[in-house]
């Protein structure tokens, strides 16, 4: 058994699927070059009122209530994309027969999925998670699926042997409707189509009953091969091999802006609508996402160059210390100019609002510089992350819940500042980078030992750090130190009680930043008491500093 | 409670406790010999404000059935303690408890961030995900290592840069903590104020150590402060004071205050010796007054 999915008027519904607030409006799209656009499709609202395919568009703009958008081959390809997901969620083996159709193998799926008519009501109802008013129609060949779901709205299942009868009320006009609405036809084809039309129409064939009953050799001494054809479709009997594609596993969605988005909020209504659409696609391939890639196109404002508006770009700094895992690029493509964020995720996850909440956070803290034209949105898939929490096991963040909270600290004192350590093989001070926190890697590769008591280690004497280290003023007696005074900090100065160094240390020789420094651990006397500092002498530059206390 | 009904502070002719304002159901005075029964031992009086005892006025009042008896009220469970990973520390305090308050106060070179990355090195052998949010930016990543620390496990929050004000640094602190708390699932979370002019982080209101004690009550988080001078007050159930240093040096015996002026070349940080005194604790059967212990620390080179 077969199953069809097909959206009647695609480009329309291409269009709802990215705005549905057009849903309850007349609307007509439009193509061609101006000033000779004509109206390709009409939604039900738009017939209503008189609006018909073909028209002109200076003709419909005389209707006031008429809502028209352009055709947007992009939002058709998406579209197509997300139907084909759909089919793919049920069966491995769909073929792509057109942009607004799709076919899928149910051999065996009815074990998986329940008997016919519910697979086929599920297909229907996953269609419309997709923005889709489609047909879905369940038939025991490709082409009498194919005709049914063009020729009946909603769910339609046709038992075995029953394919003439059901299909014999529906026009003939069906059959040549055969190939995408969405796609080109080549003026020939559809010459022969409506000279064929003309045809039967002459001959009094109305519907495909009255098509099935003509006798087969006059019909092929009259109309050839092809006659015949039609004929075997009109009965439902025709039989061919399904041409199975394999459905890239690409998730993009986007939108093309009518007037340019300048303020963030509205933005995210439009980021929260295209993240919906996209984590019910990757839900439908049961798959999540570990990136979302952001690409704004900008509006090219007279006398701003978005090069020169370094708010979106990151640091230099923050690049070499690699704590920030987002890349914001800029580039100018013709006379717009692109913003790109990359959002990487640390786990694989699908929560549409906690994908919106991060991106919300990024892009305040990195903001386009100029109106928005054009939202794309790309989910790299990955599959789901397999992970079992031991009842005996400590607690560990939530991952989902502690990235929001990880990007919320990011936005309040920035990127660089938040994550875990990591330590250099270098001797220099401060020797260390920030890199990302991610709990859960860890946690897989060293549980605890459960059972076996942990070893007690004696402390270890802390140092805290100053930074940046304070500059100070170290009196000399016969070339021992007796007194520091640090202007900055008044806890650190006094008499000098004991001291233990110099230990001198340095590196980097081969290179611009060589360091060489001297380091004494001494305790001063203060007016709170006896502290223990580390005082460092820099060789190269000549200073003293004062790096940290002991605690 | 229904003890209290019983109190012979109620002066003669006025209604006991539960009594209702209109004095429409006045309970009996005792008489003198049942005055004496106040003597009895407390489950005895309880017993007698059960139903079908001697007082049918009392327990017929509406007000009285909604109280719960003293002897049916749930004892709140004691706080689970996990070491602070320094067996003296822990002689004397019990442990740090979960889902509580910690603080640790002293000066400067006074122990407390090592006892503070001792604590976060034995939860994280534990296999639990801490976090430091720093105010100072002043934690030390040798220093952490050296603790024992799986840096894996550690997250670090630097609030501000030094050249912003203390003020500056606190407020980001406090929000940083708030969400750390609504994140959850953390074993520890150490606010390191220990840079901090006093002045100012006195200046951090109650009613934010009020709210982070409620937000980490009923969790298995430690939140643990360490500062100048106690700031949390009645909010926190564990102050930890440390104290006076000493200073061990290899080579040379252990001086506290008789440090020599011109030492030799020989000399070697080798460790500090750190005095600690529980100034507060909650937890129950723990003494509660200055007891002191002295610990060791060592310097990560010390061997």
């Amino acid at each position: 058994m077969f199953a069809c999915i097909f959206v009647p008027n695609f480009p329309v519904a291409a269009v709802f699927r990215a705005e549905p607030e057009l849903r309850a409006q007349a609307v007509a799209i439009f193509e061609g070059k101006p000033p000779l656009e004509k109206l390709l499709a009409v939604n039900e609202s738009a017939g209503r009122i008189g609006i018909t395919p073909g028209m002109t568009k200076a003709q419909s703009e005389l209707c006031s209530e008429l809502t028209l958008r352009p055709r947007s081959p992009l939002q058709e390809s998406v579209t197509h994309a997300a139907l084909l997901d759909c089919a793919q969620s049920f069966s491995p083996c769909v073929e792509d027969a057109a942009a607004d159709t799709a076919i899928l193998d149910l051999a065996g799926m009815e074990s998986l999925f329940g008997s016919l008519p519910e697979i086929a009501r599920n297909l229907f109802r996953r269609v419309a998670e997709l923005g889709l008013d489609g047909n879905v129609a369940v038939a025991s060949n490709p082409d009498a699926a194919i005709l049914a779901a063009r020729g009946f709205s909603g769910v339609t299942v046709i038992p075995p042997g029953k394919e003439s009868e059901t299909l014999g009320s529906l026009p003939v006009e069906v059959l040549f409707a055969n190939g995408s609405e969405g796609k080109k036809k080549e003026d020939e084809e559809q010459k022969e189509s409506a000279r064929l039309l003309a045809t039967l129409d002459r001959w009094g064939v109305r519907n495909l009953r009255a098509l099935a009953a003509l006798p087969e050799v006059a019909l092929s001494e009259r109309l050839g091969q092809e006659g015949l054809r039609w004929q075997q479709l009109a009965r439902g009997a025709a039989s061919r091999t399904l041409v199975p594609v394999e459905a890239p596993a690409i998730f993009e969605e986007a939108i093309e802006l009518e007037y340019p988005i300048v303020l963030l909020e509205p933005l995210a209504f439009l980021l929260n609508r295209l993240l919906e659409q996209i984590c019910v696609r990757l839900a439908s391939r049961a798959l999540n996402t570990q990136q979302l890639r952001l690409t704004l196109e900008l509006q090219n404002l007279a006398g701003v160059d978005p090069q020169l508006d370094t708010c979106g770009i990151p640091s230099e700094s923050d690049a070499s210390q690699g704590a920030s895992q987002k890349a914001a690029q800029y580039f100018i493509s013709g006379r717009q100019s692109k913003f790109c964020r990359t959002l990487s995720l640390p786990l694989p996850m699908l929560d549409p609002k906690l994908f919106l909440k991060l991106l919300q956070l990024d892009l305040n803290a990195h903001p386009p510089g100029a109106p928005i034209l054009k939202i794309h949105l790309a989910a790299e898939p990955a599959r789901p992350r397999s992970a079992q929490g031991g009842l005996f096991l400590p607690p560990s963040p939530e991952p989902e819940k502690l990235e929001l909270t990880l990007a919320r600290i990011a936005g309040l004192i920035g990127e660089s500042r938040v994550g875990s350590l990591e330590l250099l093989d270098t001797h220099r001070a401060e020797g260390f980078r920030m890199r990302r926190f991610v709990p859960e890697a860890t946690q897989e590769k060293r549980s605890p030992k459960i059972g076996k008591p942990l070893e007690e280690k004696s402390a270890v004497a802390a140092l805290r750090i100053f930074r940046p280290p304070l500059r100070a003023t170290v009196t000399l007696e016969n070339g021992q130190m007796v007194r520091v005074v640090c202007a900055k900090k008044k806890e650190v100065q006094g008499n000098v009680l004991w001291k233990a160094g110099p230990w001198r240390s340095s590196g980097d020789w081969w290179e611009r930043e060589a360091w060489a420094r001297d380091e004494w651990d001494i305790a001063l006397q203060n007016a709170e008491g006896i502290a223990l500092f580390r005082l460092v002498h820099d060789l190269l530059g000549g200073g003293w500093f004062v790096e940290g206390t002991y605690d | 409670m229904s003890s209290a009904v019983f109190s012979t502070s109620a002066p003669q002719g006025r209604p006991f406790a539960f009594d209702n304002e209109n004095g429409a159901e006045v309970c009996p005075q005792p008489s003198q010999p049942e005055r004496f029964a106040e003597a009895r031992p407390p489950q005895r009086v309880i017993d007698a404000a059960l139903p079908g005892a001697f007082f049918p006025g009392v327990m017929t009042d509406s007000r009285l059935a909604s109280v719960t008896l003293a002897s049916r009220l749930a004892v709140r469970p004691a706080p689970e303690m996990v070491s602070s990973g320094i067996a003296a520390m822990d002689e004397l305090t019990g442990g740090l408890p979960r889902g509580c308050l910690t603080e640790i106060c002293g000066p400067a070179s006074s122990g407390r961030s090592t006892l503070m990355l001792s604590a976060l090195a034995a939860a994280t052998r534990r296999g639990e995900f801490c976090a430091v949010v720093d105010a100072s930016d002043a934690l030390d990543p040798q220093s952490v290592a050296a603790a024992g620390i799986e840096l894996d496990r550690l997250l670090w929050v630097r609030c501000g840069e030094n050249s912003h004000h203390a003020e500056y640094r606190v407020e980001q602190l406090l929000r940083v903590t708030d969400l750390l708390l609504e994140s959850g699932g953390f074993g520890m979370i150490a606010l390191d104020l220990g840079d901090l002019p006093p002045q100012t982080a006195r200046r951090i209101p109650l009613t934010t150590w009020f709210r982070f004690r409620r937000a980490v009550e009923h969790t298995s988080t430690v939140l643990l402060a360490v500062e100048r001078q106690s700031i949390a007050g009645s909010c926190s159930s564990l102050l930890i004071k440390l104290g006076s240093l000493k200073i061990n040096m290899s080579g040379n015996r252990a001086c506290n205050t008789g440090f020599q002026l011109s030492p030799t070349h020989a000399q070697l940080l080798s460790g500090i010796e750190i005095t600690a005194e529980l100034v507060r604790s909650r937890m129950e059967r723990k003494p509660v007054g200055s007891a002191e212990i002295a610990f060791a620390s060592k310097t990560a080179w010390a061997g």
